[in-house]
């Protein structure tokens, strides 16, 4: 079957079976790495990728299921040289290490700073449950999150100002 | 000594520092992970490549009557359907595991546990792949299977290693330490003896990056070209050249990007063999890439120790003697990852950190029909098994005598002028200085407070617990005089080069799996030479590139190749300092080193710095009589002695009294690792670490039914904590630093996950005084800490 969707803002059109997973056709099809398989389970998260904005789990959903939909993977978080705070925030609380999950987790994070500005960590300990980080223990993602909020506050405040 | 309390990190702290040496530093190789831009095994794509998927046996035991490929061989993409027959005719159906046992590459004769490998297929996507594994069709007689391990050893049990000459039943090894007569001697004049049986469960590493490869054998160079997830690339490029006979000059092992490994990825598995033999009878290259099901049923456990455990002591709480007598499934083929020595590994640690007059302790291995490995989930050579049975016991000595667990660890600890110590089973602990390490933990967790906070709780039956663990680790595997795997001394290589510019590249023989090499290695030479670490460059994990070593696992990349980094630089050092003298014209004996550069003593205006002198080094113009040029140096480091990192670790837990829930309150982490080369990698390393222990004390087991079914086979069924199980964790340090390393660094990878289990049994155990708990084995599920309530725990196995 034919299947046409955007990812990071470009259009694919392919020929590909009806069976084929989204997290497959990313990253064996169109060649975006980024975005890890680990559990086949919807438990891990290492696949977690936006579809019309919302976070998804792309190893139960078909590729098929994305037709004519916006999907946005890690690699269309920067603007070209740029990281975006998310990725910054990481960087700066040390939010990764072996860096398996971690593309799923700055989507996810991603998604709630853009609904929730200024989350609690008891707001981030939710939206990131349903992923699993086997190295940092967490304490440290959340700290990214919080990081990248109080930076694009300021952020905001200064544009306002100007 | 210092002991410092780590302040919460905040929001407006400067982060972005950038040290010339040890110290906070941002990690270099964040930037291509935090794009997706990592390079993982499934990430390598090769012109023409195909795809390997694995047909498992159903069965923990079973004879194979036949296979029939026909249909799978016929169905579409399918290029090649490979059994153990197929093997057995080129010599490959069998291999060697790392404690010189064989392993099935596939199942030849029969099968030993459920998910072993039976045949594979090699296909054009991995959909086809998957499609044929459904039309082999495999016959199989089911044979009844050892899964209790108590029962391995009796007469009547069946025979699962038929496949060993003369082997009549299911024993591995027997091993023996300490000195059991002098032990029962002083067992026998002691006022207390606590005896409890303590299991410590079958449990999984399962990173997120499963295990695979991708194999490409060029048949016109002879050449074979293997990207896969290891730990230990030197190691296995040795064993490939073993196994499939293979010239090791002609064999690259590459491991790229690595997603965790936590011990998973130090064993040969047969999907990296059968992705070699499936390049080798395609011709293409071939990519094995298993789920997590196959994961979690079929590659390197951990743990699964049966333990009686005995400690003796007096009336006023002086330990004397510890004494333990195991029991260890090794499942089907002993794939223990341990130097060949020590076949229970470092599991002769278990005095802990305590001053005793004698210990002993002997040991059994049986097989059984369950997957093999054993030596995994960063338990540093199963002192995680020992410093949980100590500290286990330790406690339920504190509840006899009636005695606060911290006091009794505080009057028994080994004394800072003990060390060097010599424990009574042989071990030399290289320094340490406990009670600082134990106090800190201790205000940090304002634990007087805490005990009258429970004690306010007890008396309105709310149920708080607060538990203690100490232990002391040995890492830095190993002395070549008595450590080695499969005959390969456990050494590790360094490599530097300073280029004409003062740039430098280093070259590693170990392998980050997200440990932070390449900043943490560019640190230490940074420390040494004063080029700051980005001027450097780390190069690991391909063995075309890089010295020979045993590579990262056992806590052992500082302490063995951290060592080989900073005596290379020191080498290259000595080298610029010759130059150094022959530029400023003066003797060698009159420059002093400051970070970076060669001074003139007492005249400071003169000096060169290390990239002037890089470029002496390669440059035009006479170099001192009889030097070579260029700036650079190898090495291969033998250490001396293991090293001995410890902490004190507290955690307070909550209990639901109407549903048995434990809830982790707070726990509070020192830790005394030595040198610290960057403070942020450290306690993101012992998160880590914490947040394992809450798995495995409170969440993770493989479980296995009567017939051997794995009911740990997926992420629904095997618990890894989330977000919502774990607390914000609070971290502190002090620093001993090891007497025998070049830069006093003992390592830390494993602390958290080898000292944290005992913590949080000991503190739910606490939680429970009120029903007459003593003891509950983990995982401390609601449904077990329930029973535990009604005084019916049971032992998980």
């Amino acid at each position: 079957m034919q299947v046409t969707m955007t990812v990071n803002g470009v259009e694919y059109t392919r020929e590909i079976e009806g069976r084929m997973l989204l997290v497959h056709f990313l990253r064996d099809v169109l060649g975006l790495t980024g975005t890890h398989w680990g559990c086949d389970t919807s438990n891990c998260g290492v696949c977690v990728v936006w579809m019309d904005g919302e976070p998804v789990k792309s190893c139960t959903v078909l590729a098929a299921m994305a037709g004519g939909r916006e999907v946005r993977t890690v690699e269309g978080l920067a603007n070209g040289a740029e990281l975006d705070p998310i990725q910054e925030g990481f960087r700066q609380c040390h939010g990764l290490q072996c860096g398996f999950c971690t593309p799923g987790m700055l989507m996810t994070c991603r998604a709630l700073l853009d609904k929730n500005p200024d989350p609690t960590e008891g707001e981030i300990r939710e939206a990131i449950s349903g992923q699993i980080c086997r190295c940092t223990g967490y304490s440290s993602i959340i700290r990214s999150v919080r990081w990248t909020a109080v930076h694009e506050a300021k952020a905001k405040e200064e544009v306002a100002q100007a | 000594m210092t002991t410092v309390s780590e302040k919460k990190l905040t929001e407006f702290e400067d982060n972005d520092q950038k040290p010339v040496g040890f110290g906070r530093m941002l990690r270099k190789e964040d930037a291509r992970l935090l794009r997706g831009r990592g390079r993982f095994v499934d990430d390598v794509q090769l012109p023409g490549m195909l795809h390997l998927a694995i047909l498992r046996s159903p069965f923990a035991h079973a004879k194979i009557v036949s296979i029939d490929t026909s249909a799978a061989e016929a169905s579409p993409g399918v290029k090649a359907v490979v059994t153990g027959e197929t093997l057995k005719g080129l010599g490959l159906a069998w291999m060697p595991t790392l404690s010189n046992d064989v392993q099935a590459v596939l199942a030849t004769d029969k099968v030993r546990f459920q998910g072993q490998e039976v045949a594979f297929v090699v296909a054009e996507d991995r959909y086809q792949a998957r499609d044929a594994l459904e039309l082999i069709d495999v016959e199989y007689e089911v044979l009844d299977p050892v899964i209790d391990v108590r029962k391995a050893l009796e007469p009547d049990a069946p025979l699962i290693r038929d496949d060993l000459d003369g082997k009549t039943n299911n024993h591995v090894f027997d091993w023996e330490t300490g000195d059991a007569e002098e032990t029962d001697r002083v067992f026998a004049e002691a006022d207390v003896i606590v005896k409890e049986d303590i299991v410590y469960p079958r449990v999984h590493p399962a990173p997120m990056e499963t295990c695979g490869s991708v194999a490409d054998f060029d048949p016109v160079e002879g050449r074979l070209r293997l990207w896969s997830t290891t730990q230990a690339p030197h190691a296995h490029r040795t064993l490939y050249a073993i196994v499939a006979g293979l010239p090791e000059h002609k064999i690259q092992v590459i491991a790229p990007d690595i997603g965790g490994g936590f011990g998973n990825k130090v064993p040969i598995y047969p999907g990296y063999v059968h992705s070699i033999v499936g390049s080798i009878v395609t011709g293409k290259p071939v990519k094995w890439m298993e789920d997590r099901s196959e994961n979690l049923i079929s590659t390197g456990f951990a743990r699964d120790y049966i333990m009686r455990a005995e400690i003796a002591a007096t009336r006023e709480g002086k330990i004397l003697a510890i004494r333990t007598n195991v029991l260890a499934d090794h499942g089907a083929f002993n794939g223990t990852a341990a130097p060949v020595k020590y076949p229970a590994g470092f599991f002769g640690v278990f005095t802990g950190s305590y001053d005793l007059m004698a210990a002993h302790c002997k040991m059994t291995a049986v097989y059984t029909n369950k997957a093999p490995g054993g030596v995994a989930y960063a338990c540093s050579f199963r002192i995680t098994e020992a410093v949980y049975l100590v500290e286990r016991i330790v406690d339920c000595l504190a509840d006899e005598l009636e005695m606060d667990p911290a006091e009794l660890r505080l009057k028994n600890f080994i004394q800072p002028d003990q060390f060097p110590y010599t424990t009574k089973t042989g071990w030399v602990y290289d320094s340490g200085n406990y009670e600082p390490t134990m106090r800190l933990a201790m205000d940090m967790a304002g634990y007087e407070e805490l005990r009258k906070e429970q004690a306010l709780k007890r008396a309105k039956g709310e149920l708080m617990g607060i538990g203690i663990a100490f232990f002391t680790e040995a890492v830095g595997a190993g002395p070549r005089k008595n450590m080695d795997i499969l005959g390969l001394g456990m050494n590790d290589g360094c490599e530097l080069r300073v280029h004409p510019t003062g740039k430098a590249v280093v070259r590693l023989s170990v392998k980050t799996q997200g440990q932070g090499h390449e900043t943490t290695f560019a640190q230490i030479i940074a420390e040494e030479l004063g080029i700051p670490p980005d001027d450097i460059d780390v190069i690991h994990g391909d063995t075309d590139n890089t010295p020979f070593g045993l590579g990262t696992y056992g806590s052992r990349s500082t302490p063995v190749s951290g060592a080989a980094a900073a005596l290379v630089a020191r080498k290259v050092r000595d080298k610029a300092q010759l130059i150094a003298s022959a530029m400023l014209e003066v003797s060698v004996a009159d420059l002093d080193w400051v970070k970076g550069a060669f001074q003139v003593k007492g005249d400071p205006g003169r000096s060169v710095t290390i990239q002037e002198i890089a470029f002496k080094a390669h440059g035009a113009g006479d170099l001192p009589e009889g030097m070579e040029g260029a700036l650079e140096a190898q090495i291969c480091y033998n250490p001396s002695n293991l090293t001995y990192p410890h902490g004190a670790y507290i955690c307070v837990v909550d209990i639901d009294p109407g549903t048995a829930e434990v809830k982790v309150r707070r726990f509070i982490a020192v830790d005394d690792c030595g040198t610290r080369i960057n403070p942020m990698i450290i306690e993101g390393q012992v998160h880590g670490g914490l947040t394992d222990g809450v798995g495995m004390a409170l969440m993770e087991m493989i479980a296995f039914d009567e017939d051997g079914n794995c009911l740990g086979a997926s992420l629904m069924d095997y618990l890894i904590p989330t977000s919502l199980e774990v607390p914000d964790w609070e971290t502190g340090f002090t620093v001993t630093p090891s007497p025998h390393h070049p830069i006093g660094a003992k390592g830390v990878g494993e602390s958290a996950t080898v000292g944290s289990p005992p913590a949080i049994v000991n503190a739910v155990v606490d939680a429970l005084k009120p029903f007459g708990v003593r003891h509950a084995d983990m995982p401390l599920t609601p449904s077990r800490v329930w029973d535990a309530m009604r005084g019916q725990a049971t032992p998980p196995i």
